[in-house]
C-alpha cells in the first residue's frame, strides 16, 4: 500500500514537472494541477496511511491523524482559487496578445531558449 | 524637559514648515526657529543635572524581546553634542532664511532640516545601540534629501546618491558591528555596554565588531579611504554644508567613536586603525584643500582634514587625547561653520566661489572679511583664537605618540598636516580678500543683510572669546571629556592655557605656521606641479565600482530571470532537488518502524488507473480536451484514495473541487487553441524529462521513506483528537480543527479565496473594457456549435434536481461538525447546483434570477466569520473562541448549537461566492463572444411556438 502511494506521488510529480516545463500556458496549468495533487497527497501521507479509521470520534480504538487532513482540505480549496487565477491570467494574455507562450520572446542573441 | 520631548520636538516640528509654507518665508523660518529654540531650552533645563555629573535617563520598552528599547540618556557628551546641534541649528535656520532665494521651496527645506536635526539629537541621546542605529540611518536619509535639495542640479543629485551610498554602506557594516557588540555583552543598552570593557576586549569577536563599527564611523565622518563623498556633498545649499558637513552629521562618526571610547579604545588594534586613518586623512585632506579653487571644496577638504585630526586624537587612546578631541570638536564647529557661512555669503553676493575669480574683497565686504579672516586664522592655529589651543594640544599629544615603532612618524605627519592647514587658511584669506580690487566680479559684491552675517559673526565672537579666555569653557570641556573617558583613565589636566612655555608643541606650531606662509609664497609653482602630477580621482573610481556592481547584478539577474518562465521553473526544480540531496547526504535515516500494509485488487486497480491517466496526460497533452478528461481521472482516483485512507472529508472536497475545476478549465479552453503544437527540440525535451524524473523519483523515495517510519517527535494530533469533543463539541475532528482549533487559519483562507475571486472578476472587467472586447465579439468559434445548446431534458433535470442538491448541501453543512461535511464541502456542492443552472438554462436566464451579487456573498461570508470571532471578545475571550450548547426543541431530537457553526456558515458563504464569482467571470467572457444570449431557457421549448421565426436556434454560451 505504501509503495502504491509513494509511487503515485512520484509519477504525479514527474508528470507535473514535465508539463510545467512546457512552452504553452495550457500544459503548464495542467502540470500545476498535477503537482497540486502530488503535493496534497504528499502532505496527506505525512499523517501515515490508516485504513478504516476516519477521524470521526466514535467508540473506536484508533483514529487516523486528523491534522494533515485539515491542512490538505484547505489546500484543495485554495488550489482551486489559484488555478482559477492562473487560468484567468493565461486567458487574458492569450486574448490580449494572441499568443499562449509562457516565455517572453527571447532576445535575438539568446534565440535557443524561447524559440525552441 | 523630558528627553523624549527634546528628541520628538524636531520630528513633530517637521510637519510645520510645510504647512506654514504659504504663510511666507519668514513665518516658515520662524516656526522652524521656534521649534529648535524650544528643544534647546528643553535641553538647557537638564543642564544643572548634567553639570552635577548626573546622567539623565528616560525610557520605555519598545521591542523588549529584541533588546530594542526606546531608552534615552543625557550625560556630558550627549549634552555637548545636542547643544551643538540645536545651537548651531538656530544660527543655520536664521542664515538659511536669507540665503535661500524666492524660487526655493522653503517649507521643504526646513522640513528636511528638522528631520535631520531630530535624527541627530536622537543619535546623541540614545542609550540603546539599536535605537541609535535607527537614528543613524535617519541622518543618512535626511542628509540625502538635503544634499539633493536642488533637484535641478545634476551635481546635487549625484552628490546625494554618493553620500547615501557610502554612508549607507557604512551604516550597514555598523549594524553588524553593533549586533556583535550586543551579543558579546548580552545587552543592547549603552549604559550596560560601557560597563563591560574587559568582556568586550577579551572577546574573540572584538576585532570584527571594532572593524565593522569603525567602518560606520569612518564613512560617516569621511575618513580615508571614504573621504571622497564629503566634497561632492558640497553641491548642497550652503546652510546644509555648514550644518551637516562641518558641525553636525560628519561629527556623528566622531561622536560614536567618543561614545564607545571607554570600551573600544586602548587596544593596539584600535590605536593602529584609528590613528593611522586619522593621520592619513588629516594630511591628505590638508594637501588637497590647498589646491582647490572652489571655496566650498577647499573648506570641505579642510573639514576632512580636521575630522582626521580629531579621529587621530581619539585613536591615541589617552585621556589627554580624548580631552583634546572634545575641545577641538567644539572649536572646529565654531570656526568652520562660520567659514562655511562666509563662503556662502561670498557666493551669494559675487555669484562665484572660484578663488581665482576673487580677490580684493576686503574693500567691498568688510564685515565678511573680518569674520572670515578671524575664523580662518583660528583654523590656521594663530594664538588668541580657539583653534590655536586645540591644535597645540594635538601637537602635544602627537609628540608623545609612537606609531609603528617610529618615534618621529606621528609628530612629523602632524606638523605636515598643520603646515598645509595653515597654508590653505592663508590662501583663503589672501586670494579672496587681499590684493587689488578687481572689476570683473560676476556680480557687484557687498556685505549681506544683517540676518545673514549675524549668525557667523556670533560664532566668530565665540572663536575669539574662547581663544582669549579658555578658562570660560575649560570646566565644561573637562566635564565632557570625563563623560568620554568614562573613568577608564585619569584626566590629569586641570587648566587649558594659552602659554605652556617652550614646549615641543610650540616649536611644531611655529614650524607649521612659518611653513604655511612659505608654501603660500611659492603657491604658483606648487600648483603647476600639482596639476601635472597624476592622481587618482575618487569620483571616477567610485563610479567605476558602482558600474561594476550594476553590471554584475545585471549579469546575474538577467542570467536567471530572462523572462522565460520555463527557465525559472527548471532552475527552481533543480535547486530544490539539490537542496533535498544535500539534506539526504547530511541527514540520517533510521530503520523502518512500520510494516507495509497489503493492497487489495481494488487499490491496485485505482493505482493503475491513476498512473495510466498521468502517463497518458503527459504523452497526449497536446490534445487539450483529452488531457482535461485524463486529469479528471487523476483527480477522481485521488479522491478514491482519500476514501480508502480514512479521509472522507477530503474525498468529498476533492470530488466537488474537481467538478468546478473541470468546468472552469472547459470554459477557458473554449478560447484557447485546442491543440498544443510541437515546439521544443528533442534535446530540450530530454532535459525536461531528466528534471521531471529527478523530481518524481525524489518525491517517491521521500514518501516511501517516511511512510515506513513513525514520526520523530510525537504529533500534536493527539491533542486535537482528545479535545475535539470536550473542547469543540464536535466529533468530526477535521471539521473542528478547521472551524475551531485552527479557525484563524481558516478565516485567513476564506479571505484569500475571496481575494482570488475578486482578482478574477477584476481581470475580466479589464479584459472586457480593453481591446480584447472587440476581438471577442468578432471571434469565430473554431468548432461548430451544438445545435441544441440548452436541451430541454437537461433544463428540466437541473431544475428538478436543484432543490435536492440544495437540500444535500444543507444537510452536509449541518452534519459537518459531527460527521464528514462542513462549510467548505457544502459550499462547493451548492455552487455546483447553481452552475448547473447556468449550464443548462444559459447565462441570461440564470443571471436574471440570481438575486444577490456574488461579491456580496463573499463579503457576507467573511463578515459572518469575522463577527463570530469578534463575538467572543464580548465575553472576555480571545478572538474566535468557540462555545456550544445543546438545545432540545420538542419534538426534535436534542441537537447542538455551536458558535463554530456560525463560523462555518461564513466559510460556506465565502466558498459559494468565490467559486461562483470565478465561474461567472469566465462565462461573461464567453457570453460576449457570441451573438446575444437568448432570454429563453430552452432552445426548443414545446410551450413556445416552434415555428416562431423570431426565435431561431440562437447560439448562447454558458
Amino acid at each position: 500500500m505504501e509503495f502504491l502511494v509513494a509511487s503515485a506521488i512520484g509519477v504525479m510529480t514527474a508528470g507535473g514537472l514535465y508539463l510545467v516545463l512546457r512552452l504553452r500556458t495550457f500544459p503548464v496549468i495542467m502540470g500545476m494541477s498535477l503537482l497540486t495533487y502530488a503535493v496534497n497527497v504528499f502532505l496527506f501521507a505525512s499523517g501515515r496511511l490508516t485504513i478504516g479509521a476516519p477521524p470521526i470520534l466514535t467508540d473506536a480504538e484508533r483514529y487516523t491523524d486528523p491534522l494533515p487532513q485539515a491542512l490538505v482540505l484547505t489546500a484543495i480549496v485554495i488550489s482551486f482559487g489559484m488555478t482559477a487565477v492562473v487560468v484567468m491570467i493565461a486567458l487574458g494574455a492569450y486574448l490580449g496578445a494572441d499568443d499562449d507562450h509562457v516565455d517572453d520572446p527571447a532576445p535575438a542573441k539568446d534565440g535557443s531558449e524561447g524559440a525552441s | 524637559m523630558s528627553l523624549f520631548l527634546i528628541v520628538a520636538l524636531p520630528f513633530l516640528g517637521a510637519l510645520l514648515p510645510g504647512i506654514m509654507n504659504s504663510a511666507g518665508r519668514s513665518a516658515c523660518a520662524g516656526v522652524t526657529f521656534t521649534v529648535t529654540l524650544a528643544a534647546l531650552v528643553g535641553l538647557l533645563t537638564n543642564l544643572p543635572a548634567v553639570l552635577a555629573g548626573d546622567v539623565v535617563t528616560a525610557g520605555v520598552d519598545w521591542l523588549p524581546m529584541l533588546g530594542m528599547n526606546f531608552n534615552l540618556m543625557l550625560d556630558g557628551l550627549g549634552f555637548f553634542f545636542a547643544a551643538l546641534i540645536l545651537g548651531i541649528g538656530l544660527l543655520i535656520i536664521t542664515y538659511g532664511r536669507f540665503y535661500l532665494s524666492r524660487d526655493d521651496n522653503m517649507g521643504e527645506f526646513f522640513t528636511y532640516l528638522l528631520l535631520f536635526q531630530g535624527a541627530m539629537v536622537g543619535i546623541v541621546m540614545s542609550d540603546n545601540i539599536l535605537l541609535l542605529l535607527v537614528f543613524w540611518e535617519l541622518t543618512s536619509l535626511s542628509s540625502f534629501l538635503l544634499i539633493g535639495y536642488w533637484k535641478h542640479l545634476p551635481e546635487g543629485r549625484e552628490g546625494a546618491r554618493m553620500a547615501l551610498t557610502v554612508t549607507g554602506m557604512g551604516g550597514l557594516a555598523m549594524i553588524g558591528g553593533m549586533l556583535i557588540l550586543g551579543q558579546i555583552v548580552g545587552s543592547y543598552d549603552l549604559s550596560v555596554i560601557l560597563q563591560n570593557r574587559e568582556i568586550i576586549q577579551d572577546s574573540p569577536l572584538y576585532l570584527p565588531a571594532l572593524i565593522l563599527i569603525l567602518l560606520g564611523c569612518f564613512t560617516k565622518s569621511a575618513q580615508f579611504p571614504f573621504h571622497f563623498w564629503l566634497p561632492h556633498a558640497m553641491a548642497a545649499p550652503t546652510p546644509v554644508s555648514a550644518y551637516l558637513h562641518s558641525a553636525t552629521m560628519v561629527k556623528a562618526g566622531i561622536f560614536l567613536m567618543a561614545r564607545m571610547w571607554p570600551v573600544l579604545s586602548g587596544t593596539p588594534e584600535w590605536f593602529v586603525i584609528v590613528t593611522t586613518a586619522g593621520l592619513i586623512t588629516m594630511v591628505l585632506g590638508a594637501v588637497i584643500a590647498l589646491f582647490k579653487h572652489d571655496l566650498k571644496a577647499l573648506l570641505a577638504f579642510s573639514t576632512v582634514s580636521h575630522l582626521g585630526l580629531i579621529t587621530m586624537l581619539l585613536g591615541t587612546g589617552t585621556a589627554f587625547g580624548a580631552m583634546a578631541a572634545v575641545f577641538h570638536i567644539l572649536n572646529h564647529a565654531t570656526f568652520k561653520a562660520a567659514l562655511f557661512m562666509s563662503a556662502g555669503i561670498i557666493d551669494h553676493e559675487t555669484h562665484t566661489r572660484d578663488i581665482r575669480k576673487l580677490g580684493g574683497l576686503r574693500h567691498l565686504m568688510p564685515i565678511t572679511f573680518v569674520m572670515a579672516t578671524l575664523a580662518a586664522l583660528s583654523m590656521a592655529g594663530i594664538p588668541y583664537l580657539n583653534g590655536f589651543l586645540s591644535k597645540e594640544m594635538m601637537l602635544e599629544e602627537a609628540s608623545h605618540t609612537v606609531l609603528f615603532n617610529t618615534g618621529w612618524l606621528v609628530p612629523a605627519l602632524a606638523v605636515i598636516g598643520s603646515l598645509f592647514s595653515a597654508a590653505y587658511c592663508f590662501r583663503l584669506i589672501s586670494h579672496t580678500f587681499l590684493g587689488a580690487k578687481r572689476d570683473d566680479y560676476p556680480a557687484h559684491p557687498h556685505d549681506p543683510p544683517f540676518g545673514m552675517w549675524a549668525p557667523p559673526a556670533l560664532l566668530v565672537v565665540l572663536v575669539v572669546v574662547i581663544g582669549v579666555a579658555p578658562f570660560l569653557v575649560q570646566d565644561f570641556v573637562f566635564l565632557v571629556a570625563r563623560a568620554v573617558i568614562g573613568g577608564v583613565a585619569p584626566l590629569d589636566v586641570h587648566y587649558i592655557k594659552i602659554w605652556h612655555g617652550l614646549t615641543p608643541a610650540l616649536y611644531m606650531s611655529i614650524a607649521a605656521v612659518g611653513g604655511g606662509l612659505l608654501v603660500l609664497a611659492s603657491f604658483r609653482p606648487l600648483l603647476r606641479v600639482w596639476d601635472a602630477a597624476p592622481r587618482p580621482e575618487a569620483k571616477v573610481i567610485f563610479e567605476a565600482v558602482i558600474a561594476g556592481a550594476v553590471a554584475l547584478a545585471r549579469w546575474v539577474i538577467h542570467g536567471l530571470h530572462n523572462g522565460a518562465f520555463t527557465r525559472y521553473a527548471a532552475i527552481m526544480a533543480v535547486t530544490v532537488l539539490a537542496l533535498g540531496y544535500h539534506g539526504w547526504r547530511t541527514g540520517t535515516v533510521g530503520p523502518a518502524t512500520r510494516s507495509m500494509q497489503t493492497a487489495g485488487a481494488i487499490e491496485i486497480a485505482g493505482w493503475a488507473m491513476l498512473v495510466a491517466a498521468t502517463l497518458g496526460l503527459v504523452f497526449l497533452h497536446r490534445n487539450r480536451l483529452l488531457s482535461l478528461i485524463l486529469i479528471a481521472i487523476v483527480g477522481l482516483m485521488v479522491s478514491v484514495g482519500f476514501v480508502v485512507f480514512s479521509a472522507p472529508d477530503l474525498a468529498m472536497t476533492q470530488l466537488t473541487v474537481e467538478v468546478v475545476t473541470i468546468i472552469l478549465l472547459l470554459l477557458a479552453l473554449n478560447f484557447l487553441p485546442n491543440r498544443t503544437p510541437i515546439e521544443s527540440t528533442v534535446l530540450r525535451r530530454m532535459r525536461d524529462v531528466a528534471v521531471a524524473l529527478g523530481g518524481g523519483i525524489t518525491a517517491a523515495l521521500m514518501s516511501w521513506h517516511f511512510l515506513l517510519r513513525d514520526t520523530v517527535a510525537p504529533s500534536i494530533s493527539e491533542f486535537h483528537l482528545a479535545n475535539s469533543y470536550k473542547g469543540g463539541g464536535g466529533t468530526n475532528v477535521v471539521n473542528v480543527i478547521l472551524v475551531d482549533f485552527r479557525g484563524f487559519d481558516t478565516f485567513g483562507e476564506i479571505i484569500v479565496l475571496g481575494i482570488a475571486a475578486l482578482l478574477i472578476y477584476a481581470l475580466t472587467e479589464t479584459l472586457l473594457d480593453g481591446p480584447v472586447r472587440a476581438r471577442l465579439l468578432n471571434r469565430k468559434p473554431d468548432q461548430p456549435r451544438a445545435g441544441d445548446m440548452h436541451p430541454m431534458m437537461m433544463v428540466v433535470l437541473t431544475r428538478v434536481i436543484m432543490p435536492v442538491v440544495l437540500m444535500v448541501g444543507f444537510y452536509i453543512f449541518l452534519r459537518g461538525h459531527n460527521e464528514p461535511g462542513g462549510g467548505f464541502i457544502a459550499g462547493l456542492v451548492v455552487s455546483i447546483a447553481v452552475v448547473m443552472q447556468y449550464m443548462a438554462s444559459g447565462f441570461s436566464w440564470t443571471a436574471a434570477r440570481q438575486r444577490y451579487p456574488y461579491h456580496g456573498i463573499i463579503g457576507a461570508g467573511v463578515l459572518v466569520a469575522g463577527l463570530t470571532g469578534i463575538g467572543s471578545w464580548f465575553v472576555g475571550k480571545p478572538f474566535l473562541t468557540s462555545d456550544y450548547t445543546y438545545v432540545r426543541i420538542p419534538p426534535f431530537h436534542e441537537f447542538e448549537l455551536a458558535t463554530a457553526a456560525l463560523f462555518d456558515l461564513g466559510v460556506f458563504l465565502a466558498v459559494v461566492g468565490a467559486v461562483m464569482l470565478s465561474l461567472e467571470s469566465f462565462s461573461r467572457l464567453a457570453r460576449r463572444a457570441h451573438v446575444p444570449d437568448t432570454e429563453h431557457a430552452m432552445d426548443i421549448d414545446p410551450s413556445r411556438d416552434p415555428a416562431d421565426p423570431a426565435n431561431p436556434k440562437l447560439e448562447g454560451g454558458l
